[in-house]
């Protein structure tokens, strides 16, 4: 039998601000909140990586704070302001954690990238000047397996760097002689 | 020498842009018309017969449109592998199971959610069977996973022996009779070299598509091999290669564990062909645990033989390590990586035996390093132990037993030939950048104050580059997927119309910035800008056949086939120049996006014009074709061999064993470098994963063979937390086997960091006695290795 008829379910509507956009879709209520994102917005950017809240891939800002989107259902963010790595660049111009991961080789693969860009952002936020122990406890709920940490690090400082209004320290990569 | 040319410096990488704003575009993230979504059922033990499957139920629930079991697919045959030493995998249980996590069932609906819905529906009875889990009782036949194999023992990998033709000669009773001298002092450990999950955060991810009209399937793959992947499924369809068309975009990680060629991307290929429908399956992070390939997983006890004041006299290790139940692409050949540096940088006779045993437990396969960290694992901790024997400093023990720069290339007793090396060299930097001395005061210090801090060293060679021809010969080869026998590289450079350059190469990342380094060797080669340049990858359709990456091989292997396109089209383009200026071809000079006549620089011609030229005929040279592009092929003579040691501090908690990692230094060596930063980043994942590896991972089978550690809760991976900053330097001794003087640098900080580690806790802790701890080195089993020693 190849055809069937439409999934029939209990459906739920929500609506919520994703990106500065209204949006409204109808859910189930089992529907995770990075479901929603990526599969009825399309929103692609938001990844999934472990299904368990332990990797972080799927770290959106929900009213300003990170939260892990694959352990949230979508209907428990009814009415609420939803920012995705997708809206993190202001009119094309980077934020500057993005401008950081650039500058400092902070990604590899980029699966963990947007993830790890929102919870490196949401610490900024509160903490322009971390220590790197800070930083390093401040990202502790993301995984990367490329890059071992040491240039994300750095990719946070650079970006602490311009949010205070300083130079950032010089990559430290020996180059070639 | 080699040329040092094309060395670069960092640039920013291509691929950022796109990633860092959330537009990358991996198989997960695309959608058709009409996608149908898979979900498996996975045998929930690790041996049973199935006395019932019934899957009537699951497609009558919402959604469902198929649901297959073996019979639907045994007319594919099993999966194919590149060396079928052992048991091949069914594509789905084919009556048995034969570990926790085998697919016994697919179901194919409307929804994601519809699909994993339906796996309750299917009824599965067991007979249940003992598991073989324990490696020592498996290597013993006491039970045998498969009837109809002769033993559990599936292959044993020697030294001397492992491929007759070479005629090699069996160093043991050289080492045997070493230990026998008066003076010897012998050194042994049984040691554990645990099995891992490679978890890449991306998960797995197929969709499959074929259109009957065309007659052609179109594959999009989380892979590290798409040409494979292609072969593979053409092999198995009974298609022409051409017929297959493989993708893979965006590849979120793979260490390996991208290296197979999967029975779910076979599946999930047949059922879009089955159904007419786009068929997409995504994994998920607990299945990954037993349907993505494992690495490591051997036990063993090396011995190091020796003289008191520290000249090495002979090795031998004697190890068993795990396949799993089912061979899949390199699973048995994975020792064979690791016998190749069994030696590593140290000149002695070898003894060197590696019996390959089927347990109920996931394949096993290529995980970063593959073979290769496990053989310096074993090496380099029974030298530390030799050196705290003899109470001699761990550098100088083994400065003095390094090959010679004077010496290379250097003929291994396993006849392959060590390319370049400086050993001693890197061992000095690495003293000096450090402050090695500053640091075994500040230890002593510590020490005093009763605090146990702890200083490791590890070395290590790596082979890479895979490779010579030489390789196919030996067994490794693609020929079982329909491919040639050969590890060849290559490399497409083409000048389009408006001067901007597309390269098209065979190999594709995973997160090691391709796009970006061959930009740079184009770049340097043609004198455009890299803005100028696109690299394209991963497409079995458009791009020549390269194998894959793997092995730390693509700089090495298609890195060069590129590198010699970029040289041809740069001819091609100087005689076009020549025409153009009225000069003479051997005149012309590239850079700055133009060509110049060499003395006289306001003779030049944009690489517009060139282009534009290329394109017309009536504006060319009679004798050059139209059009400006190369394609280059490129096997290399030999592998690379990589080389470096590391240096960490370590401070353990006397009361808890907690280990806290104070400093992690190193001196790598991967010849000529091109981006700093890429390789940086490189041996700093590299090493991330090592200490992983010697700190927390353990994939953990229960006697029964039920999967412990199946969740990122349980198998843990290193945080940001559990790390310090890296402090990286290098010293650069080019291979002479290809033109840059480059060799891989994907693997080494694995290969160099867990016996690193180890060392350091083992020196933190050996004042109280202890010897020896297995890895992971969590708190609880270094605090037990302390009771003990203590009592």
């Amino acid at each position: 039998m190849f055809l069937r008829p439409e999934p029939k379910g209990v459906f739920m509507n929500v609506s919520m601000t994703v990106n500065g956009r209204s949006v409204s879709a109808d859910v189930e209520p089992r529907t995770l909140l990075v479901h929603l994102i990526r599969e009825n917005l399309h929103l692609t950017g938001t990844h999934v990586g472990c299904e368990t809240g332990y990797c972080g891939a799927c770290t959106v800002h929900l009213d300003g704070k990170p939260v892990k989107s694959c352990t949230m259902l979508a209907v428990q963010a009814e009415g609420a302001n939803i920012m995705t790595i997708e809206g993190l660049a202001n009119n094309g111009e980077l934020h500057p954690v993005q401008e950081g991961f650039w500058e400092r080789h902070g990604l590899q693969c980029g699966f963990c990238t947007p993830g790890m860009i929102m919870a490196a952002a949401a610490l900024l936020q509160d903490n322009n000047n971390p220590s790197e122990e800070e930083i390093r406890h401040g990202i502790e709920g993301n995984l990367c397996r490329c890059t071992g940490y040491h240039n994300i690090v750095r990719a946070v400082e650079y970006a602490g760097a311009k949010m205070r209004g300083e130079e950032p320290a010089a990559p430290d990569w020996e180059e070639v002689s | 020498m080699a040329t040092t040319s094309v060395m670069g410096g960092s640039i920013r990488r291509r691929e950022d842009p796109a990633l860092i704003q959330g537009y990358g575009e991996y198989v997960d993230d695309l959608t058709r018309t009409g996608l149908l979504h898979v979900a498996f059922l996975r045998s929930t033990v690790a041996r049973a017969k199935i006395t019932r499957l019934d899957t009537s139920a699951a497609k009558e629930m919402p959604g469902v449109i198929a649901v297959y079991t073996h019979e639907d697919v045994a007319h594919l045959g099993p999966l194919l592998a590149q060396v079928p030493i052992g048991k091949l995998r069914p594509l789905l249980a084919a009556g048995e199971v034969n570990h926790v996590g085998e697919a016994v069932a697919m179901v194919m609906a409307e929804t994601r959610y519809q699909a994993q819905d339906a796996l309750d529906g299917i009824e599965v009875d067991y007979d249940i069977l003992p598991a073989v889990i324990d490696l020592k009782k498996a290597a013993s036949d006491e039970t045998k996973v498969h009837d109809e194999l002769e033993s559990n023992v599936i292959h044993t990998w020697t030294y001397h022996g492992y491929w007759a033709a070479l005629g090699l000669e069996d160093q043991t009773p050289q080492v045997d009779a070493a230990m026998e001298r008066d003076d010897a002092v012998v050194v042994s450990l049984e040691m554990t070299n645990q099995r891992l999950i490679p978890v890449a955060i991306e998960p797995r991810s197929v969709l499959a598509e074929y259109n009957p009209g065309y007659g052609c399937f179109t594959v999009h793959s989380s892979t590290q091999v798409p040409h494979a992947l292609g072969g593979a499924i053409a092999t198995t369809f009974g298609m022409r290669s051409t017929e297959v068309r493989v993708i893979a975009p965006e590849v979120g990680g793979g260490f390996g564990s991208k290296l197979n060629v999967y029975n779910d991307e076979i599946l999930v290929s047949f059922a879009a062909k089955a159904l007419g429908r786009p068929v997409k399956w995504t994994e998920t992070r607990r299945e990954a645990a037993g349907s993505t390939i494992h690495g490591r997983g051997w036990i063993g006890t090396a011995s190091l033989v020796g003289t008191k004041d520290g000249q090495f006299l002979g090795y031998k290790l004697d190890a068993i390590a795990d396949m799993g139940a089912y061979t899949q692409n390199f699973t048995v050949a994975i020792p064979l990586l690791g016998l190749w540096i069994a030696s590593g940088q140290y000149k002695m006779p070898i003894s060197w035996t590696v019996a390959c045993v089927v347990t109920n437990t996931m394949t096993t396969d290529a995980y970063r390093g593959a073979g290769r960290p496990e053989a310096i694992y074993y090496l380099e901790r029974v030298i530390d132990a030799y050196a705290r024997e003899i109470g001699m400093d761990p550098f100088e023990v083994r400065k003095k037993n390094f090959w010679q720069p004077d010496e290379f290339p250097a003929t291994m007793g396993c006849g392959f030939s060590l390319d370049s090396g400086n050993y001693a060299a890197a061992v000095d930097k690495l003293i000096e950048v450090s402050d090695y001395a500053g640091m075994r005061d500040r230890q002593e210090k510590a020490r005093a104050e009763g605090r146990l801090v702890g200083i490791g060293v590890g070395s290590y060679v790596e082979v890479c580059g895979f490779g010579p021809a030489v390789l196919a010969e030996i067994g490794f080869s693609w020929t079982n997927y329909g491919l040639p026998a050969s590890f060849n590289g290559s490399g497409l450079v083409r000048v389009n119309p408006d001067a901007t350059v597309t390269v098209v190469i065979g190999t594709g990342p995973t997160g090691q910035g391709h796009e970006t380094t061959w930009a740079q060797i184009v770049g340097d080669g043609l004198g455009v800008p890299v803005d100028d340049i696109r690299v394209l990858h991963g497409d079995t359709r458009e791009h020549p056949m390269g194998i894959g990456t793997f092995g730390s091989r693509s700089i090495s292997v298609d890195g060069t086939a590129t590198f010699e396109a970029t040289k041809k089209v740069r001819e091609k383009a100087a005689k076009i120049a020549a025409h153009l200026l009225e000069a003479s071809a051997e005149d012309i000079v590239f850079g700055d996006g133009a060509a110049h006549v060499a003395g006289s620089p306001e003779k030049s011609v944009t690489w517009k014009a060139i282009a534009k030229s290329a394109y017309q005929a009536h504006t060319s040279p009679e004798d050059v074709d139209s059009g400006l592009e190369a394609h280059t092929a490129f096997s290399p003579g030999n592998a690379t061999w990589p080389f470096g040691t590391h240096l960490a501090m370590v401070e353990v908690d006397p009361d808890t064993g907690d280990v806290k990692i104070l400093e992690y230094h190193t001196v790598d060596d991967c010849g000529n470098v091109i981006s700093p930063m890429i390789v940086n980043g490189q041996i700093q994942g590299g090493i991330a994963q090592g200490i992983g590896q010697a700190m927390f991972e353990d994939a953990i089978y229960d006697q029964e063979g039920n999967m412990l550690t199946g969740s990122l809760m349980d198998y843990t991976l290193p945080t940001a937390a559990d790390l310090p900053s890296f402090d990286l330097h290098r010293t650069v001794t080019p291979s002479p086997i290809n033109p840059m003087g480059v060799k891989g640098i994907g693997e080494a900080g694995t290969i160099g960091s867990a016996h690193t580690m180890v060392n350091a806790v083992v020196d933190a802790v050996a004042p109280l006695g202890v010897k020896h701890i297995d890895m992971p080195l969590r708190p609880k089993r270094v605090w037990e290795a302390m009771q003990e020693a203590r009592a």
